[in-house]
């Protein structure tokens, strides 16, 4: 997919040892990634992590203290128009003017978007029965955010950053949202990047995942890479971690066998292949568990970034 | 046309899903040589899930030779799968009947018996391998 304004191989997002602190404080540090365009990627990780302080600095919400956002190739620089045009983002709050009607939700965002689909915007709330004329403030909850899931959609801008878009929306909805923007996104439309809690829900969605604990990225990759690039082995509880072909990253011990989730890639020289150990395929959600559940080493921050200077107090927020 | 459904929390992967689906369907008669699937665009917004996912799965279909894509056209079912020859799954359903028997004779649950097929066909692949 590209856009007018990329060349073919020009990453949809790319960021550079990005950075924020707050006070003494690093709400994000170090965090390097590089997201080909056309990918939905999953952001999963504890709050607090850093995930809606990294989604802020990419839509130009918030200025970094370090490094360097780009998106399309063009370095992201907050509140300014032409970094705003590139992304459809909806916040986790669903801010919208209380006293607007929605169709006045949906003129200002043409007002504001070259690019506004109103076909999109009016078609998607007339599916929902959300009445034009009424206002934000009367809507409940679950309508104001598909009021502001549509907003972002009709502005058809090529990154989409949605920060728990479906929090507040009852299971059927939720499905019928996802399966507008997957419809959007197969034929050819935004690269996207979701930030939710809901684990099972990004397997089905996403085909690129990063992981964020500590405000560190702990994990980023194609989700195929990632699940091929792990295993889960079982071996006699005496195995010490240095005999393991690979990093641990989750251990569970028993009385006499330990399961432990397995990082193998890249393999390490050392590795024994052993007849009493088990080895199985590891599926997504065991996956991001074992990292979002592994103790934080500023020395070994996963397989993208590099190892930090002597920090790091992380903020909590 | 023929839809997929999802079962979010089966534990297999959603692409294995469609494989399986169609490897069924075909079986059952559901789906015969010459139908089409459809788009991935369709299956994308009707399941909501990632369309590399159901192009992933068209392309194992396509390596198994059960499917094959027409520039333009879509995804078409090639080929029913070649059903085991009556005379051999016969045969080893009976001794896998025996099996079971003998199994049950000695003590072994359900449980037992499905720890022991797991054991021994891992044991049987690392053989394959080495």
């Amino acid at each position: 997919m590209t856009h007018d304004d990329t060349g073919g191989s020009v990453p949809a997002l790319r960021t550079t040892r990005l950075g924020k602190r707050y006070g003494q404080l690093w709400g994000l540090r170090d965090c390097t990634l590089s997201i080909p365009a056309g990918a939905t990627v999953g952001l999963v990780g504890p709050n607090g992590a850093g995930k809606t302080t990294l989604l802020e600095m990419i839509i130009g919400l918030r200025k970094p203290t370090e490094g360097l956002v780009e998106v399309f190739g063009h370095a992201a620089q907050a509140n300014t128009a032409a970094t705003l045009a590139r992304v459809g983002y909806t916040a986790q709050n669903h801010p919208l003017y209380p006293d607007f009607s929605v169709a006045d939700m949906f003129h200002l965002g043409q007002a504001m978007n070259p690019s506004w689909d109103m076909a999109l915007a009016t078609g998607r709330t007339q599916a929902l029965d959300i009445p034009l004329k009424r206002k934000v403030k009367t809507l409940s909850g679950g309508q104001q955010a598909q009021v502001s899931l549509a907003m972002a959609l009709a502005k058809r801008a090529p990154l989409l950053v949605l920060d728990e878009p479906v929090a507040s929306l009852d299971p059927v909805a939720r499905l019928e949202f996802m399966r507008e923007v997957m419809a959007q996104v197969a034929g050819g439309g935004p690269t996207v990047m979701i930030a939710s809690h809901v684990v099972s829900e990004l397997e089905r969605l996403c085909d690129w995942l990063v992981v964020l604990t500590h405000g560190h990225v702990q994990l980023a990759g194609p989700v195929d890479d990632l699940l091929a690039g792990h295993q889960l082995l079982t071996v006699p509880r005496a195995t010490s971690d240095a005999d393991l072909p690979g990093v641990p990253i989750h251990r569970t011990d028993s009385d006499r066998h330990s399961s432990v989730l397995l990082r193998t890639s890249p393999a390490p020289l050392t590795a024994q292949p052993n007849p009493d150990w088990q080895a199985a395929p590891v599926s997504f959600e065991p996956l991001v568990m074992a990292y979002l559940q592994r103790p934080f080493r500023a020395s070994d921050s996963g397989n993208r970034t590099q190892p930090t200077g002597p920090t790091t107090k992380v903020m909590s927020r | 046309m023929f839809r997929f459904r999802l079962d979010g929390s089966s534990g297999v992967p959603p692409y294995l899903q469609i494989v399986h689906q169609v490897r069924q369907s075909l079986l059952l008669g559901y789906l015969q040589e010459g139908d089409r699937l459809p788009t991935v665009k369709d299956v994308s917004g009707d399941l909501a899930i990632n369309p590399n996912t159901v192009v992933k799965a068209y392309r194992q279909l396509e390596h198994e030779g059960l499917a094959g894509g027409r520039p333009g056209q879509g995804t078409f079912i090639t080929a029913a799968p070649a059903p085991a020859p009556p005379d051999a799954s016969g045969a080893l359903r009976a001794s896998l009947e025996q099996w079971f028997r003998d199994a049950d004779a000695a003590g072994l649950n359900d449980e037992a018996v499905t720890a022991l097929i797991a054991v021994v066909r891992q044991d049987l692949r690392k053989e394959k391998v080495s």
